[in-house]
């Protein structure tokens, strides 16, 4: 029977803890802040005897890709993590490793990438790799972090995607918070023993894996399929939470709400700042405003008839983008949330907004200042399009 | 230990009419050593012309052929494969005695 523990740990912590219980039979990895607690305790985890992964200490992030890569073509269950500068370093390996269609789990630890150098919370690594082909996963708190790091290898492994589970840097990732772990053998038996469809190591059953493909139709239907199979896997990553729910007893949603079923304004928002918005939510709710919010976990594939269907009958919506598009109209999900309200009819004003970059402080008065700018939009106020929060 | 290799089973004969559920996932090659079946002969300009007489079987040219196009039955070279021969000239460059020689790939001469 499933046994869960209550323990006060940081997000790291709970991630390296998730990863011990895995038990990935490899992983390859490089050590950057805000990542370095995860690889490091976990390191510790296979010195003690408490994990048999063969731990790699590679000399770069572009390294531990290309290891990760391999070790997956091989057959390998394999995991890694980074951050920032670490998954732009990796940037020439994540689309090979979708392309290849190797079930590979890397936690991302949200930090912004330079210039100007800051190693604090932000989206910009991430966004940045959010057209590849990666299942990407957002965790609000720490138990999402440890939930999603879980579910990621039988995403993985069942859809033959990778995925990359991220969490806020500092502000999940070394704050200590309450939640539960589940007992390892339950882990054991939800994430099964990998069987892989092909081995490079079979030699009974030689294959050729990174074939070149220039002419002809044959790289555009290869890229078809990794486009028909992310899509596929949106219904299986919800198949999976649930099951995962089963044993825990925490739902999994792709988009979860609080106080949508009457709101007129409602506020968009991935990871750790959804925290804010709920609080700042529940305390106009509370006098009596018609206020919602809104969060995503699963960001790629994007939930998108789920987010226009839960956002048809408010007024306005503003998201919040943890990262630019330089240069395009919006951040990147106010970007994706315009694109699906369009794309299901649902004529909803949506004011786009950028905060938090680089860590900089998500004050309750900024979410409560835009709930006050909605207000003002669905009365006929004008909007001003991308505005920078608290700046 | 040699094994005795497999039969190949994966028939890509219809691959140009693939749909893109056809191919194996990640585009992982299900049989290897399959180049064999892919002929690449078309892409020469200029052809080695091997004259036996002067061949003194010394394997020089099958060593380093790059396309493996140089057929060897019973430890004597017996053609050049023009299916997979490439035109490099590479094994005319190394022949240690005027054994091959490169002419034009429209030349009559054989």
């Amino acid at each position: 029977m499933a046994t869960q523990t209550t323990v006060s740990e940081t997000g790291n912590s709970f991630v390296a803890t998730a990863y011990r219980q895995v038990a990935p039979e490899a992983l390859f990895a490089y050590p950057i802040t805000p990542q370095t607690t995860i690889v490091e305790e976990f390191a510790r985890y296979v010195a003690n005897g408490k994990v048999k992964t063969e731990y790699v200490t590679v000399e770069s992030e572009h390294s531990a890709m290309s290891a990760c890569i391999g070790s997956a073509a091989a057959g390998a269950r394999t995991m890694t993590a980074t951050s920032s500068q670490g998954l732009a370093y990796m940037w020439e390996e994540l689309p090979i490793a979708a392309g290849l269609r190797l079930p590979i789990v890397m936690v991302n630890t949200n930090r912004a990438i330079g210039a100007p150098i800051n190693i604090h919370c932000d989206h910009s690594d991430v966004m940045a790799a959010r057209d590849l082909g990666w299942v990407i996963l957002f965790a609000e708190n720490a138990q999402e972090a440890y939930d999603h790091t879980i579910m990621a290898i039988r995403i993985a492994e069942e859809n033959d995607l990778p995925v990359m589970p991220s969490l806020d840097g500092f502000i999940t990732t070394h704050s200590i918070s309450r939640g539960e772990i589940m007992d390892d053998e339950t882990v054991t038996k939800f994430v099964g023993v990998h069987q892989p469809k092909h081995s490079m190591l079979d030699s009974d059953n030689p294959t050729m894996v990174g074939g070149f493909s220039t002419l002809g139709n044959t790289y555009m239907n290869i890229k078809k399929a990794l486009r028909d199979a992310i899509d596929a896997s949106l219904p299986s990553i919800k198949s999976i939470g649930d099951e995962w729910a089963a044993q825990t007893g925490r739902s999994f949603d792709h988009v979860e709400t609080f106080g949508m079923e009457d709101a007129d304004e409602a506020i968009l928002v991935l990871g750790s700042a959804a925290g804010n918005v709920r609080a700042v939510t529940r305390k106009l709710r509370g006098e009596g405003r018609k206020v919602g919010m809104v969060k995503l976990r699963t960001y790629r594939p994007f939930p998108a008839a789920e987010l226009a269907d839960v956002l048809k009958g408010c007024k306005s919506v503003a998201v919040l983008d943890r990262s630019d598009s330089y240069g395009a109209i919006a951040g990147p999900l106010a970007i994706d949330t315009m694109a699906a309200l369009f794309k299901a009819g649902v004529d909803v004003k949506v004011r786009p907004y950028i905060y938090g970059l680089g860590g900089a402080d998500v004050k309750l008065e900024f979410i409560e200042s835009v709930y006050d700018d909605l207000a003002d939009l669905s009365d006929g106020g004008l909007n001003p399009g991308l505005t920078y929060l608290g700046i | 230990m040699a094994k005795e290799k497999a039969v190949p089973t994966w028939d890509v004969s219809d691959f140009d009419n693939w749909k893109t559920e056809d191919f194996p996932i990640g585009m992982v090659g299900l049989e290897a050593g399959n180049s064999r079946d892919y002929a690449t002969g078309g892409w020469r300009s200029d052809r080695p012309v091997w004259d036996e007489s002067k061949c003194k079987h010394c394997m020089l040219c099958w060593v380093i052929c790059p396309d493996s196009a140089i057929e060897v039955v019973d430890g004597k070279m017996t053609a050049i494969n023009f299916d997979h021969c490439k035109g490099c000239g590479v094994c005319v460059g190394e022949c240690r005695f005027d054994a091959l020689k490169m002419v034009p790939e429209h030349s009559e001469e054989a």
